[in-house]
């Protein structure tokens, strides 16, 4: 079975809202789209306060080329052009609609059939797929019309679709591959088409028994040049450069892009969307969202509005628990806290994790017992206590030299240390400090 | 729900911690301890249980008055120094001298370098070797002939019916000892103390913990599983030495012993699996550990055949302890090089 070969650690799975099919969250009174949904330059408004909106109605424009348009969730009218504070906390430019009805843009193909003949030429996709502002779903939100439009010097091979969903708790793509594996498979025939390849991975762990049979089976119906990967389940999986890894056995280099080994990724639900904007001419407004935590009182998983508030899908799935002590967006491992609960959803949000006080506190950290655990679960091939001990005393031409930029931040450092020491924390503060450094020089 | 925790992530820990580790480590300690009591009864016991007591103890008192800092005993560190002392010194030893032995270990070779992971040098390893050179007489062979029995290995049966029952001189140093009085290999190792068997399951020459390969298998099988230790160290070891041994018997097997018996007859399984794998003590890296392992088993090897000690692993352990800032600056291997610039 495949798997990366460096590093990894094994947290345990907790999948517990894995069978909870994706319903349809009602929609809240009112929304707050936040203009900053995706990697890169916020989008500017192009709607001003009064305007009616429908579902689907463009109303921010993308800003420059790391950028993605934004489109409304519900019919309304804009209340408000503000900043409004995002789940961190940190102010961000949304556009406030208050509801009214349901009325979807004409436009869109609202019927539930299936369309499988792309009637797109490579161009047309990459346009519709960036108007319809499609940001990667796996965490980044990079805008997928990017990924798409490699610089010429690199010559893509295949696209790779990461099903692996390795974080514990996430249940939304798994979901979306049980429930829309036929037009995750059309997206991935999509996206090949777009890029001019003849083959697609789609890597799904082998904890997804259920996801890999179904899939395998839809694909050897309709799909010859998508293959169904069955990967080893090692967190992190689903990182960029560990599945190309995993999938094709080839490194990206460091500094270098992920298509520089030939292949192109896109999450499951990145695959999903772009399926609906080419073949449905949805734009991406809409989410799979997964409320779960050992101690939440429900394990479900929903679409989302973009811009729902958290507190609102908290309140649907009775209320915030009592023992719950950090409130996660995303995974455990990757994942956001919470600080701010009255945020709204974002194209990216895959889920509301509600972890115990148990689960998250941090213990008290004791000295380095020099395990070499951190050492062998880097998958960059780092030495985290190292980093940990140069960044503490500032040393930043010993951290280039030891590629502190090279870190993904995946948490397996922190995560296995004996010592409980918060050896990601720091790394992540020098890694940007060093990366300062290193932009701020002259090219040569 | 009134207030939330907010940090970054991983907001999950793994179940391992420094407690947890140390522990595993005593566990696998047990059989190893327990087979050693089952032999030299009382006296194995006394020997365990003053070693851990007077490691603890110091490193409590240590960290009370001299540094002033929180007690660190809970981590269980000294315990697991306190068995390995134990393990490495002749089941007769008297208790001044294990108190000794406590002492330089947690007071000198750990304590003074500010505790638990900042030590350069394995803390009962050194108190073993101080100990060796300041009380030859006590930490071999010689006092602890068994009256009746000519031989350091009487039968075990005799053994165990005698509470009284001490260990002194490995097999191998025996064989070394004899060899430099004349006596040539072939008729040595007719001697059924000298049996393969005999070695796996229980010899009764050496220090406590010497006593049976079979319990220290096990022990180092089950720190396996447990995931606390990788094998790196303890196979380069164990293959150099064999490897090595076996080019010197193949040479000249009436001068040398044969590979087996220098994996079982001396302090070799015990050094390789709990000593050599010490975690402070070792390096970060898999290339480093696979260049400490060989090292040590080379060291091993020049000084059982070459040196005058018959058992070579204490000294060859420490000696690469000191290489392992040098090994450390080995990088692990990186996922993939910087990008060609186009």
């Amino acid at each position: 079975m495949r798997t990366f070969k460096l590093g990894g650690v094994h947290p345990a799975d907790k999948k517990i809202s894995k069978d909870a099919k994706i319903e349809k969250l009602p929609i809240p009174e009112v929304v707050y789209i936040s203009m900053g949904q995706h990697l890169g330059a916020p989008a500017e408004p192009c709607v001003a306060v009064g305007d009616k909106v429908k579902v689907g109605t463009l109303i921010a424009n993308a800003a420059g080329f790391v950028s993605a348009p934004v489109h409304s969730s519900v019919s309304g009218t804009v209340k408000q052009i503000t900043a409004i504070k995002d789940l961190a906390g940190k102010p961000s430019k949304t556009v406030v609609i208050e509801v009214e009805g349901d009325e979807w843009e004409e436009s869109i193909d609202r019927s539930s059939d299936i369309v499988r003949e792309i009637k797109l030429g490579q161009k047309e996709i990459v346009e519709r797929i960036k108007c319809c502002g499609v940001v990667g779903l796996g965490g980044a939100t990079f805008p997928t019309n990017i990924k798409l439009s490699p610089p010429p010097t690199a010559k893509p091979t295949c696209v790779i679709i990461n099903g692996a969903e390795c974080e514990p708790y996430l249940t939304s793509d798994y979901r979306v591959m049980m429930e829309y594996g036929e037009q995750v498979l059309i997206g991935g025939e999509i996206l090949m088409k777009a890029l001019g390849v003849d083959k697609c991975y789609v890597g799904i762990e082998e904890n997804k028994p259920e996801a890999i049979s179904h899939l395998k089976e839809l694909a050897s119906k309709n799909h010859p040049r998508i293959e169904i990967v069955k990967l080893k389940k090692k967190y992190p999986q689903g990182g960029e450069k560990q599945l190309i890894d995993a999938v094709i056995k080839k490194r990206v280099p460091s500094g270098g892009l992920p298509v520089d080994t030939g292949a192109v990724v896109q999450n499951v639900g990145t695959a999903f969307a772009v399926y609906e904007a080419v073949q449905k001419n949805k734009p991406l407004f809409e989410g799979v969202l997964t409320v779960t935590g050992d101690c939440s009182n429900a394990q479900r998983n929903f679409f989302h509005r973009v811009g729902t508030p958290l507190s609102f899908i908290a309140k649907y799935c009775g209320g915030i628990p009592a023992e719950a002590a950090k409130i996660v967006s995303g995974g455990p491992m990757m994942g956001k806290a919470v600080v701010n609960m009255e945020a709204p959803t974002l194209k990216g949000s895959s889920s509301i994790l509600y972890l115990t006080k148990k689960q998250t506190l941090r213990h008290q950290e004791s000295n380095c017992i020099r395990c070499s655990k951190c050492v062998s679960a880097c998958p960059m091939g780092l030495e985290p206590y190292l980093l940990n001990k140069l960044g503490r005393v500032g040393m930043m031409d010993e951290l280039e030299a030891h590629y502190v930029y090279d870190c993904i931040e995946c948490g397996c450092c922190q995560f296995t240390c004996p010592a409980y020491i918060p050896l990601l924390d720091t790394i992540r503060q020098s890694k940007a400090a060093v990366m300062k450094i290193m932009r701020a020089r002259p090219k040569k | 729900m009134s207030q939330l925790i907010v940090s970054p992530s991983p907001h999950v820990h793994s179940k391992e911690n420094t407690t947890r580790l140390m522990r595993d480590v005593i566990i696998a300690l047990i059989p190893a301890v327990l087979v050693s009591i089952y032999f030299f009864g009382l006296n194995a016991l006394h020997l365990v249980a003053v070693s851990v007591i007077a490691c603890v103890a110091v490193e409590y008192l240590i960290q009370k008055f001299l540094l002033k800092g929180k007690s660190t005993i809970g981590d269980l560190s000294a315990i697991v120094t306190g068995v390995l002392l134990a393990l490495n010194l002749p089941v007769s030893s008297p208790w001044w001298l294990i108190l000794i032995g406590a002492v330089v270990a947690i007071g000198i070779a750990k304590m003074t370098f500010g505790g638990l992971g900042q030590n350069f040098f394995n803390p009962a390893l050194v108190a073993r070797v101080v100990l060796l050179v300041s009380f030859p007489v006590l930490m071999t062979s010689s006092a602890f002939q068994a009256p009746e029995s000519g031989y350091l290995f009487g039968n075990a049966p005799e053994v165990i019916s005698s509470l009284d029952a001490t260990s002194g001189a490995t097999p191998l140093a025996f064989v070394k000892e004899q060899l430099a009085k004349g006596e040539t290999l072939s008729s040595l190792m007719q001697n059924p103390n000298l049996s393969y068997g005999q070695l796996l399951f229980a010899r009764l020459g050496g220090s406590a913990g010497e006593v049976s390969a079979i319990a220290l298998i096990l022990g180092f099988i089950y720190l396996l599983i447990r995931r606390v230790i990788k094998p790196h160290i303890s196979l380069s070891i164990l293959i150099t030495v064999a490897l090595f041994t076996g080019i010197l018997w193949g040479i000249n097997p009436e001068k040398y012993t044969d590979p087996l018996f220098n994996l079982l007859g001396g302090g070799l399984l015990l050094g390789a699996f709990f000593m050599a794998t010490d975690y402070v003590t070792s390096p970060m890296t898999t290339k480093g550990q696979i260049i400490f392992g060989v090292g040590i088993g080379v060291i091993t090897v020049v000084i059982r055949y070459f040196g005058a000690y018959p058992e070579g692993v204490s000294f060859a352990i420490l000696i690469m302890n000191a290489t392992v800032p040098l090994l450390n600056k080995l990088k692990p291997n990186r996922f993939a090089k910087e990008a060609q610039k186009a």
